[in-house]
């Protein structure tokens, strides 16, 4: 089944009917649903969604389903007798958890929506996809259109807005559409029955996968990472590879033995074969440049991803050091010998960072734990600044790439302290815990009021939190006009023997 | 005396603190006499040890601010001769060191708290009357080496120490609150408003504090602070 030959599946604008008619519904008020009357029934069934979306209709999947464990009685008794299936419900719109989840959070946010244990839902999702696989459909729809906790937008929503996300989601389902095609081909009828909610599933599942944002995607790799089959692409561990081999091995082995054991090579089993083979090079031809295209594009978004990465990176580093100096100048224009102190040590700072790979504001070589790290921070700003830094260190551990950030991050927010806020001393405490390690730095100036900080603040926008988050780490400030500042910056301590 | 009189806790016009200063450092001395001003009576002075001794146990002033580092002894063997004539003159040790060693050191031989020399005007006078109260005074640092010192977890480096006296040798999750809001650089006032709790509640927590930190045995205490003398 492409979508060249069904009735318009893929909309001129690209964006495939299915995901459009999901975001409708999207919109629809859930509050129609408010009653918990039974699990099935309240999550949003795949009937309504579907139909029309794809030319054919799913199986007659999703009849309410018998409460799991039937015996025990018709659990949506409403009483108030039978309270084992019930939980406690959460005011406001339906929301997918972000702490009570295994895959995206769906049961978890029916469970807080409903008031029906979540585990509960899990077992009906995974009844109804028993056979035709369309609960799996309908949990991955579901984490498409509600958006996760704490936010507005649904991942199906942010990943239609890129083309190439949709693209590859397609492509997923165009390949698999032939894999099961070519299964029912050769016999397997109850692959065919499969073909539209796994398709539906996968395909739904990319979206999610590119969609997702950063807290959610660290959420999937875990899960990702956890499978053995898979395993995570970054390290495939030899475990992985060997456990991939004999499955890959077995199911070979499996389907030759079949096919030779069935019956002797007739005429008619040649033919299946030969059949197969036919509609898998028609697949390739049709689709297969499309395929290569989308694997390239990929591939050059990626690069792209890095270049930007970097470029923040760089940026955060001409910042610290280079327009942190230049302003500097400025200030001190009047002093000759200021000014060309100011230069030097610059032009060191620089020359170290392109020609030796050193970076400014980092603490590499020589400086190997926070402590040291601190009293660098400390010695620095008081030498260019001429505020007094009272820092307090408790603990130590050894720098990582992590604490690094960390580091680079507080020490952007002393050097913002001892600039702008006008006090004469600047507090830099540093605790180095067990799980994380905390830096807060404090000042009595003048304050400001952080709601009217504008972008142009680079140095708290862009140096201080987007260093932070990009290496998983926190920041918090907090300020008010004439009670000063205060900067707090959290990072997780990420133990060694973790991944 | 100074428990009787003087020093009833801020009801009315209460007398001018007595201080004495110890400093060998003759523009220093002139310089905390000036930042002092009139908020206390600076009843002497002193630039060593032997004479700061003699001085104290004729003038008997409420508060002596004493600096670390001297020779014969510094600041501590001041307040340890002192301690045992005359139990009743309260120290509050200024320094511009900032090795763990000293400043345990001081506090152990029983001044009631720390402060550094870039401390402001106000905010001297401020320690010194809270001195002069009884109360404990922990600048920012000192905090940071009673969490130190105290870390939550002494399997790390000293084995299994046994803890011969846990009410001493441990802090509670709310002293350890209190220090950390102190490290930060916090006041008093802003950590009683941060905590929800009063004043005087944030003045006990760091009595109590300060107590634990002149009594406990605890071993890591000592080897602690020796340690840090090497970083």
């Amino acid at each position: 089944m492409t979508p060249r030959n069904t009735p318009s599946p893929l909309g001129p604008s690209g964006t495939s009917p299915v995901v459009e008619a999901v975001l409708a519904w999207d919109h629809r008020h859930i509050s129609e649903h408010a009653e918990p009357v039974e699990p099935t029934v309240s999550f949003p069934p795949p009937g309504p969604v579907l139909p029309g979306a794809w030319p054919p209709p799913p199986p007659p999947a999703a009849p309410p389903i018998p409460p799991p464990g039937s015996g025990t009685g018709p659990a949506p008794h409403r009483g108030h007798r039978r309270t084992w299936w019930r939980a406690s419900r959460a005011p406001g719109p339906l929301r997918r958890s972000t702490s009570d989840r295994l895959g995206g959070g769906v049961a978890g946010g029916l469970s807080a929506r409903f008031g029906i244990d979540a585990n509960l839902i899990r077992f009906a999702f995974i009844l109804v996809s028993i056979g035709a696989g369309t609960g799996l459909a309908a949990y991955v729809v579901a984490w498409l259109v509600i958006p996760s906790q704490g936010s507005t937008t649904s991942i199906g929503r942010r990943a239609m807005a890129d083309r190439r996300t949709v693209g590859l989601a397609l492509a997923f389902v165009t390949a698999l559409v032939a894999v099961l095609l070519v299964l029912g081909a050769l016999g397997l009828t109850f692959a065919a029955n499969l073909v539209w909610p796994v398709s539906i599933a996968l395909g739904g599942l990319v979206l999610v996968w590119r969609g997702s944002d950063d807290e959610e995607r660290a959420h999937l790799s875990e899960l990702v990472g956890r499978a053995p089959l898979i395993g995570s692409p970054g390290h495939s561990t030899r475990r992985s590879t060997v456990v991939r081999v004999v499955v890959g091995a077995f199911l070979v082995l499996v389907g030759l033995g079949d096919l030779v054991a069935s019956s002797h090579p007739t005429l008619s089993t040649i033919k299946t074969v030969l059949a197969v083979n036919v509609v898998i090079v028609g697949f390739l031809v049709v689709f297969g440049p499309w395929w290569l295209r989308l694997a390239r594009d990929l591939g050059v978004e990626r690069r792209e991803r890095v270049r930007n990465e970097e470029r923040a990176n760089m940026a955060a580093t001409v910042h610290d050091s280079v327009l942190q100096t230049l302003a500097l100048i400025q200030r001190a224009a009047g002093d000759q010998g200021e000014v060309t102190r100011l230069a030097r040590a610059q032009e060191r700072e620089l020359r170290a960072w392109l020609f030796e790979g050193r970076s400014p504001g980092s603490f590499n070589g020589e400086v190997s734990t926070v402590s040291q790290a601190v009293t660098v921070i400390e010695g620095d700003v008081e030498a260019s600044h001429r505020v007094a830094v009272e820092s307090v260190t408790v603990g130590d551990c050894e720098l990582t790439t992590e604490l690094r950030a960390l580091l680079g991050a507080g020490r952007e927010a002393t050097v913002n302290a001892a600039k702008w806020s006008g006090a004469s001393s600047v507090s830099l405490f540093v605790e180095v815990e067990p799980l994380q390690v905390s830096i807060f730095v404090r000042d009595r100036g003048q304050g400001f009021d952080p709601e009217a900080v504008d972008g142009d603040r680079q140095g708290i926008a862009e140096s201080i939190r987007a260093r932070m988050s990009r290496h998983g780490g926190r920041a918090f400030i907090r300020s008010a006009p004439g009670e000063g500042t205060e900067v707090e910056l959290v990072m997780p301590r990420v133990g060694p023997g973790r991944g | 005396m100074g428990e009787a009189q003087g020093t009833g806790s801020g009801a009315g016009p209460r007398a001018k603190v007595r201080v004495f200063l110890v400093d060998d450092h003759h523009l220093f001395l002139s310089g905390v006499r000036a930042e002092l001003g009139d908020a206390v009576e600076v009843v002497g002075d002193a630039d060593e040890v032997g004479a700061a001794i003699e001085l104290i146990a004729e003038r008997v002033p409420d508060v002596v601010l004493v600096d670390v580092h001297m020779p014969d002894g510094g600041g501590q063997a001041v307040i340890e001769a002192i301690g045992r004539t005359h139990p009743q003159v309260r120290f509050l040790a200024l320094s511009v060191s900032d090795a763990a060693e000293d400043v345990i050191g001081v506090i152990r031989a029983g001044a009631r708290g720390y402060v550094t020399k870039t401390i402001s005007g106000p905010e001297l006078t401020d320690a010194v009357e809270r001195v002069a109260d009884g109360d404990a005074v922990f600048s920012p640092r000192l905090a940071g080496f009673v969490l130190d010192a105290f870390a939550a977890d002494p399997g790390a480096a000293g084995g299994a120490v046994p803890s011969f006296d846990p009410e001493l040798d441990q802090l509670t999750p709310r002293e350890r609150e209190v220090l950390r809001l102190i490290a930060r650089g916090y006041a008093y006032k802003e950590v009683a408003r941060e905590l929800s709790i009063s004043v005087k509640t944030v003045e006990s927590h760091v009595s109590a504090v300060l107590r634990k930190l002149q009594l406990s045995s605890r071993h890591q205490l000592t080897r602690w602070a020796s340690e840090r003398r090497l970083l």
